[in-house]
């Protein structure tokens, strides 16, 4: 574990996966290239990876890099080539008045208020778990693995399920019909209807 | 030994502003969805800090399910986005307009 009783690396490793996260996420949301954005995305997901290490969920952050880093976004990067996505899509044009000082206000104060009431409220409150407390120090993949195949049983075939709509209705969604047989189908439904 | 929960609260409320701010003023489709997953990514930090606060596994399996969750939403989003540009050649959400009276 990377997580020792000095606060010295642990402040350190903190403060780089802060650093990550941030400077990640204002990349995202201000490089024009869609290409960029997306390694930026990639910056944030590592950053938060860091995080959940130094938080000792260490599955979940190899599942961050393998799920997010590893899959999601190479289907990000593979769907802007596909579609040759350039550089900056209008994104200086405010169609909207006014638009992004409202939403400036909005994020401030949802923020703000969230910040504000987490710290009115001792941020952690509530009672610690007795009947499974984590192990400390040596990680917690055998707990993670026994929770979900045994209290999480169903939501976990119900993610399988989710996993294999998902699949299709992507497929569904992205194939290539070939114009004629679309237009014909049309025109018997139709005609179905009308009848 | 570690860092307060609280700083772990804190980054995880500023990622999910700026997902926030960027879902709303971004106009790509894709680059939404990106901003999508960096608030869905906050959820799943601040699931952790408290997993590691209350000592439950009960955050982290969450996080494991929010994780599937998004990987499905991506793919049927971004089929939606490869459906859309073939129709009109562009990811720009301000183009759909087809149902503006």
């Amino acid at each position: 574990m990377i997580a020792t009783n000095y606060a010295i690396p642990d402040f350190v490793i903190f403060a780089t996966s802060t650093i990550l996260i941030l400077v990640g996420a204002l990349g995202v949301i201000t490089l024009k290239n869609p290409v960029h954005a997306a390694l930026s995305l990639i910056m944030t997901l590592f950053g938060v990876a860091v995080a959940f290490v130094a938080q000792s969920a260490d599955f979940l952050a190899a599942a961050q890099i393998i799920v997010y880093a590893g899959a999601i976004v190479v289907l990000f990067l593979f769907v802007i080539m596909f579609l040759g996505v350039g550089y900056g899509s209008k994104s200086d044009v405010e169609p909207l008045v006014g638009q992004r000082g409202f939403a400036i206000a909005g994020v401030v104060i949802t923020i703000g208020g969230l910040i504000a009431l987490m710290a009115s409220s001792h941020w952690v409150t509530g009672a610690t778990s007795v009947t499974g407390p984590l192990a400390k120090g040596q990680g917690n993949v055998k707990q993670l693995g026994t929770a979900v195949f045994t209290t999480y049983l169903y939501a976990f075939e119900a993610t399988s399920l989710l996993l294999v709509i998902a699949v299709v209705g992507a497929v569904l969604l992205a194939r290539r019909e070939r114009a004629t047989t679309r237009e014909a189908t049309d025109e018997t439904s139709d005609e179905e209807v009308g009848s | 030994m570690n860092v307060p929960a609280a700083w772990y609260l804190v980054v995880a409320a500023l990622l999910f502003g700026i997902g926030a701010f960027g879902l709303l003023t971004r106009r790509s489709a894709l680059i939404m969805f990106m901003c999508l997953e960096l608030m869905l990514n906050a959820a799943n930090l601040t699931f952790v800090t408290f997993s590691r606060t209350m000592s439950d596994i009960a955050g982290q399996a969450s996080v494991f399910f929010v994780m599937v969750v998004a990987a499905a939403e991506v793919t049927v989003g971004l089929g939606i986005v490869v459906a859309v540009f073939r129709r009109r050649s562009s990811t720009s959400v301000d183009d759909l307009t087809e149902l503006k009276g």
